[in-house]
C-alpha cells in the first residue's frame, strides 16, 4: 500500500530568519468563485474612485489679461510656451511649468483676433486694426517693437502659418497669403470663392497635406482651397455660421468645425455630403474647437461659459469644465503633451485644466500604475452596465446650463413633434426623405 | 497550415500545439469562443478577434503557470489485487506519512457537554467546537493552542466562523450571538429567534440563520442590517447548507424536500423531493455541480443540481447524520457510529460509468454516535465530532494542495489577515448579485435594447392588435365567427356588425331547432345521442 499525505513545511512559506512571506498563487477558476460579480464590484469601486479624484482645474496663468482673451496659440516646437491675445491688443507669452508670464507687448490697437507661431519660433498676430505683426518673444524683451508688420485692406480675423514654407494665410473678406521671406508688405496671393463677399472668420492650413487650406465664413460657408492651383476647391454651406475650424493632426483629411447652432461637426474633406460625427451638448454657440495631438479627442469652448471634452467617435461630451468665475469661453487648446487644456475666456483669465480630470502627474510606482491601468480596463469592460455608466457620466452642471438644456430639449421635442405630425398627414409619395442628423445641417455643396 | 483539407495529416508540432490549447481551454477557458468569421462589421470583427486572442493567451499563460504549483495531492494506492483502501487504519496512515503530518491526526475527549458541532475557518487554520450544552471553544488546531473557551450555560445548536478567525457566530437557545476571538460577546442578533442552523457567505458577508419557525434570515455582518427574511412555510428545517459556487442556500425539510433560496426572492427558487423522510444533511461541491444529501430514509443521494436529476443513490445501514465534500471532491458521511469517505462519486457521473461500489476510507465503529463531519480546507484532514468528543483524522488526497494566498491563506500572518479583511470588505458582493447563474452579471440586455430600437424608429408600422389574434377560436369555427372575432372594436356598433350578429343569432336558432327535431325523431331513449351543431 502506497500512502502519501499532503505536507507543507512552514519553512516553505517563510524561510527561517527572513521576514519575506511567500504568497503562492493558483489560477484554477474553482478557487476563485463569483469571478464576474467580484470583477464588477471592483469596476464599480474603480469608477467611483475615478469620480472621487476628479479635480480638473489646476489654476490660472499669471494674473491673466486686463481684457478678455480672444485668441491663443501654442508653440508647435515647445512644450512650455504659448501665447494669448486679449481684447485690448495686448499679447502675452506664458511659461507653462511655472504658470508665469515671460513676455508681453501692446501689439495692436484693437482685439487680437488671431495668432500663430512660425516654425522658427516667431509669433504672428493679426487684429481688426488691419495689421499683421511678427514678434520674436524668445529673443527680445517685453514691449519690444515687432520684427515686421504687414498691412491689409480689411480687418483681419484669423491667421495660419504653412507647415514648412515661409508664408502664412490671413483672412479678412478674402484670404491673403503673405510671404515671410519677402520684405514687401503686400500679399503674394489672394484666395476667394468667386461669389463670396462676407467676412471669413477662421482659416487653417492642413499640416499634412500642406497646401490645403480651409476656412469658415459668416456666410455660413466652409470652403477648401488648394494653394497649388491657387483656387478654391469646394464650398459647403451649413445651416448656421461656423466660428472655428481645426484639422485632425493624425487623420489629416478630417476636420472639425465649431458651429453657432451649439454643435461641433467633424467632416471628412473627401466626402462632405455628411458629417462623420455631430458633437451635441453645448447650450450656446461653440466658439472654438481643437483636436488633441493624438487626434482621438477634441476640446470645445463655448459661449455658455463651459469647456467640453469629447471623444472623436462619440456624440456626447465625456467631460464638462466650468468654474463660477469663468465667463464666455472664446478659445481652448490642448497642450502639445496631451495632458492639459488651456482655456481663454471673456473674464481675462487663461485657465489650465487637466485633460483627464482624475489623472495626477508626478512619478507613480509600478504597482500604482498597474493598478490604475487595471482599473481603467475594468471600467471599460463593464462600461455598458447602467450603474457604472451612471456614475461615470454624473457631473455637476451649473444651474443656468441645466435650465438651458431643459428648454432646448423641449424646443427640439416640439419641433420634432410638429414635423412628425406634418409627415403623418402628408401623402406618402409627397413625403420628403428623412435626413439623418449628420446631414441635416448641410444646406448645399458647390464644387 | 491555414487551408489544409481535413484529410491531410496535421504536422506533429501543430498537433501538439492544438492539444495544449485544448487542455488550457478546458481548465482555464471562459466558455465558448465567439465565431468571428461570421461577423460582418469589419471593425467589430477585428475587435472581437483581438478579444478572443487575449482570452486564449490568458488561458495558455494560466496553463503554463501550472509549473509553479509546488505541491502534489496525497493519495492511497493499492499495490495488489487483494488490497482495499477502506481497510487502511489511521495508525497505518500515521506510520506512513511524515511526523509533521502525522501530528495532524488527534483526538479530543469531551465527554460531558457534547455532542459537538464543528467548523473550520476559511483558510483551515482555526477550529471552532460548540457543545450542545453550552461549551464553545476555539483553537489553532495545528499548534494545539486554545483560542478562547466559553461556558454559555444554555443550549447551543450551531456555531460558525465569520470571514476570518476574529469573529464567530453561535446559535444559542433564543438568539444568535457573535463573539470575537477572545470570546467577548460583540453582538446579539435578536431578530434571529430560536436559530437551528447557521451558515456564512464569505464573499457577501451574509450570516444566514434557519429558525425553528421555518424562517431563513440573512444578516449582513459588515453593516448589521437584516437583508432578507424568507418564510419557508415547511416547519422547522432539518438541515442547511450553502452552494459555494453561487451562494444559494439549500434548506432541507421534514418532508424530504430541499428548497433553494436566494435573498432576492420571497419564494423558493427550486423545490426538489430528495428523500422519503426528513433530510438530515446536505453538502455541495465547490464547483456547485453536485449535491450529496442524507436522509432519515437511510439513503445517501447524489444529485446533479444543474439539471436537478438524481445521479446515484446509496443505502446506508443507519441514517447519515452529516455529510461533507472536500476540495478534491471526497465525500465524508457520518452515519451511526461510522464515518465513510467516498472518492470519485462525481467523476463516475461525469464519465457515465457505473457507480462507485465501495468507500475510499472507513473510520469509527467504536460505539460513538457521529454528530458532524467537516473537511479542513487545504489539508488532508477530516474533523469528526461524536458524542464523546472530537477526532481529527487523516484522509490522504482530500485537500487542495496548492492554495491561492490572495484568496485564503492557511499561513497568513496578522498583517496579511488584516489586509485581506479590508480587501474583502471593499469587494463585498451585494446580496442582489446572488442568483442561480453567478455569471449573469455584465450580460447584455438585448431584449430591452431591441425594444428601444423599435421605439426609436419613427417610420415603424403601428402595431395592429387584430393581427395578433389567433386565427382559430375555441369551438367550431366559421367565416362568420372569425369575422366577428377579428373585427375587433367590440363596443363599436355599425350596420355591418349588426347584420353579422343577426346572422349569427339566426344560425344558432336554426341549429337549435334542428337539434330539437332530431331529438323528437329519435325518441326519448336515443334522444341524448342527437348530434349537437353549434
Amino acid at each position: 500500500m502506497k500512502i502519501k499525505a499532503l505536507s507543507r513545511p512552514t519553512a516553505s512559506q517563510q524561510a527561517p530568519g527572513t521576514g519575506v512571506v511567500r504568497q503562492p498563487r493558483n489560477l484554477d477558476p474553482n478557487q476563485h468563485p463569483f469571478e464576474r460579480a467580484r470583477e464588477y464590484t471592483r469596476a464599480l469601486n474603480a469608477v467611483k474612485l475615478e469620480r472621487l479624484f476628479a479635480a480638473p482645474f489646476l489654476g490660472q496663468m499669471g494674473d491673466g489679461h486686463v481684457d478678455g482673451v480672444y485668441s491663443m496659440a501654442k508653440d508647435p516646437g515647445s512644450l512650455e510656451r504659448f501665447a494669448s491675445g486679449s481684447g485690448d491688443g495686448v499679447i502675452k507669452v506664458w511659461d507653462l511649468p511655472t504658470r508665469g508670464e515671460v513676455w508681453n507687448t501692446q501689439a495692436h490697437e484693437n482685439i487680437v483676433k488671431g495668432m500663430c507661431w512660425t516654425p522658427d519660433r516667431k509669433l504672428l498676430s493679426c487684429a481688426s486694426d488691419r495689421t499683421v505683426k511678427l514678434f520674436d518673444p524668445y529673443n527680445s524683451t517685453s514691449d519690444s517693437p515687432p520684427v515686421a508688420t504687414y498691412l491689409g485692406q480689411g480687418a483681419f480675423n484669423s491667421i495660419s502659418h504653412h507647415r514648412d514654407q515661409p508664408f502664412f494665410a490671413v483672412s479678412s473678406s478674402q484670404i491673403s497669403i503673405y510671404d515671410l521671406s519677402r520684405p514687401s508688405s503686400t500679399p503674394s496671393q489672394t484666395l476667394q470663392w468667386p461669389t463670396n463677399v462676407d467676412t471669413i472668420t477662421s482659416v487653417a492650413f492642413n499640416q499634412t497635406e500642406t497646401s490645403i487650406l480651409a476656412s469658415t465664413g459668416i456666410d455660413r460657408s466652409v470652403i477648401m482651397y488648394d494653394l497649388r492651383t491657387s483656387s478654391p476647391l469646394s464650398k459647403m454651406t451649413l445651416r448656421l455660421a461656423s466660428n472655428a475650424i481645426a484639422w485632425n493632426p493624425m487623420e489629416a483629411f478630417n476636420f472639425a468645425v465649431a458651429n453657432e447652432d451649439h454643435n461641433a461637426y467633424i467632416f471628412d474633406m473627401r466626402k462632405m455630403d455628411r458629417a462623420l460625427n455631430v458633437l451635441k451638448d453645448h447650450v450656446a454657440a461653440v466658439m472654438d474647437v481643437e483636436f488633441s495631438p493624438t487626434g482621438e479627442e477634441l476640446v470645445t469652448a463655448s459661449y455658455d461659459r463651459t469647456v467640453r471634452l469629447w471623444n472623436r467617435a462619440q456624440g456626447h461630451s465625456r467631460d464638462i469644465y466650468h468654474t463660477k468665475r469663468m465667463q464666455r469661453v472664446f478659445s481652448a487648446r490642448f497642450t502639445p503633451d496631451n495632458n492639459y487644456i488651456l482655456s481663454g475666456s471673456d473674464d481675462g483669465n487663461v485657465r489650465l485644466w487637466r485633460s483627464h480630470a482624475s489623472d495626477r502627474s508626478g512619478i507613480k510606482s509600478g504597482r500604482q500604475r498597474a493598478k490604475l491601468e487595471y482599473d481603467q480596463a475594468l471600467v471599460k469592460r463593464y462600461s455598458h452596465m447602467p450603474e457604472i455608466r451612471r456614475i461615470k457620466r454624473q457631473r455637476h452642471v451649473p444651474k443656468p446650463i441645466m435650465k438651458a438644456r431643459e428648454i432646448k430639449r423641449e424646443e427640439l421635442m416640439s419641433l420634432k413633434r410638429r414635423q412628425e405630425n406634418v409627415r403623418k398627414h402628408t401623402k406618402q409619395d409627397a413625403l420628403p426623405k428623412r435626413r439623418s442628423e449628420r446631414e441635416k445641417m448641410i444646406l448645399s455643396k458647390e464644387q | 497550415m491555414p487551408d489544409s483539407a481535413p484529410t491531410t495529416a496535421v504536422a506533429p508540432a501543430q498537433r501538439k500545439e492544438n492539444k495544449r490549447l485544448a487542455e488550457a481551454q478546458e481548465k482555464y477557458g471562459r466558455g465558448k469562443a465567439i465565431h468571428t468569421q461570421g461577423v460582418r462589421d469589419k471593425k467589430l470583427r477585428r475587435t472581437l478577434k483581438a478579444v478572443e486572442e487575449k482570452y486564449q493567451d490568458a488561458a495558455l499563460k494560466a496553463k503554463d503557470a501550472e509549473i509553479l504549483l509546488e505541491h502534489d495531492a496525497g493519495f492511497i494506492e493499492t499495490e495488489g489485487e487483494l488490497e482495499r483502501t477502506y481497510k487502511v487504519r489511521q495508525d497505518e496512515i500515521r506510520e506512513n506519512v511524515g511526523i509533521e503530518t502525522a501530528k495532524k491526526g488527534f483526538e479530543l475527549k469531551l465527554n460531558d457537554l457534547g455532542p459537538y458541532r464543528l467548523d473550520y475557518t476559511r483558510n483551515g487554520k482555526d477550529l471552532l467546537l460548540a457543545g450542545r450544552k453550552g461549551h464553545v471553544a476555539t483553537m489553532d488546531w495545528r499548534a494545539g493552542k486554545l483560542g478562547c473557551e466559553l461556558q454559555l450555560g444554555e443550549t447551543v445548536r450551531d456555531a460558525k466562523w465569520l470571514h476570518n478567525n476574529q469573529y464567530f457566530a453561535v446559535a444559542q437557545k433564543k438568539y444568535i450571538y457573535i463573539y470575537d476571538h477572545a470570546g467577548a460577546e460583540v453582538h446579539c442578533l435578536n431578530r434571529h429567534l430560536e436559530p437551528l442552523f447557521l451558515d456564512f457567505l464569505p464573499y457577501h458577508f451574509l450570516l444566514v440563520g434557519a429558525q425553528m419557525s421555518g424562517h431563513l434570515k440573512y444578516t449582513d455582518t459588515s453593516t448589521g442590517q437584516m437583508v432578507a427574511e424568507l418564510p419557508t412555510r415547511q416547519g422547522a428545517p432539518t438541515s442547511l447548507c450553502q452552494n459555494p459556487w453561487n451562494a444559494i442556500m439549500h434548506v432541507g425539510h421534514q418532508n424530504g424536500t430541499v428548497t433553494l433560496w436566494s435573498p432576492n426572492s420571497q419564494t423558493a427558487l427550486v423545490k426538489a423531493l430528495v428523500h422519503r423522510g426528513p433530510v438530515r444533511s446536505m453538502a455541495i461541491d465547490r464547483q456547485g455541480r453536485y449535491m450529496v444529501s442524507t436522509g432519515q430514509d437511510m439513503k445517501m443521494n447524489v444529485w446533479d443540481i444543474r439539471m436537478f436529476r438524481e445521479v446515484h443513490s446509496y443505502s446506508c445501514y443507519q441514517p447519515g447524520a452529516s455529510v461533507s465534500i472536500s476540495d478534491r471532491n471526497l465525500t465524508a458521511v457520518g452515519w451511526g457510529t461510522q464515518v465513510s469517505v467516498w472518492r470519485g462519486l462525481f467523476d463516475a457521473a461525469l464519465a457515465d460509468q457505473g457507480k462507485v461500489q465501495s468507500p475510499y476510507l472507513n473510520w469509527g465503529g467504536d460505539g460513538h454516535r457521529m454528530e458532524s463531519v467537516r473537511w479542513c480546507p487545504f489539508e488532508d484532514v477530516l474533523g469528526v465530532t461524536h458524542d464523546q468528543g472530537f477526532a481529527s483524522i487523516l484522509v490522504p488526497g482530500a485537500g487542495e494542495p496548492n492554495f491561492d494566498a490572495l484568496e485564503a491563506n492557511p499561513y497568513e500572518n496578522t498583517k496579511q489577515r488584516q489586509e485581506a479583511e479590508v480587501r474583502g470588505l471593499l469587494h463585498k458582493l451585494q446580496p442582489d448579485m446572488i442568483s442561480l447563474d453567478p455569471h449573469f452579471i455584465g450580460k447584455l440586455d438585448t431584449i430591452r435594447d431591441k425594444k428601444n430600437r423599435e421605439e426609436k424608429d419613427l417610420d415603424r408600422r403601428p402595431e395592429d392588435p387584430m393581427e395578433k389574434l389567433k386565427n382559430r377560436g375555441r369551438g367550431r369555427n366559421s367565416a362568420l365567427r372569425k369575422y366577428l372575432r377579428k373585427k375587433g372594436r367590440r363596443n363599436v356598433i355599425d350596420d355591418k356588425r349588426i347584420k353579422a350578429e343577426l346572422l349569427r343569432k339566426e344560425h344558432q336558432s336554426r341549429a337549435r331547432d334542428r337539434l330539437q327535431t332530431e331529438r323528437e325523431e329519435l325518441g326519448p331513449a336515443l334522444g341524448r345521442f342527437a348530434k349537437r351543431e353549434v
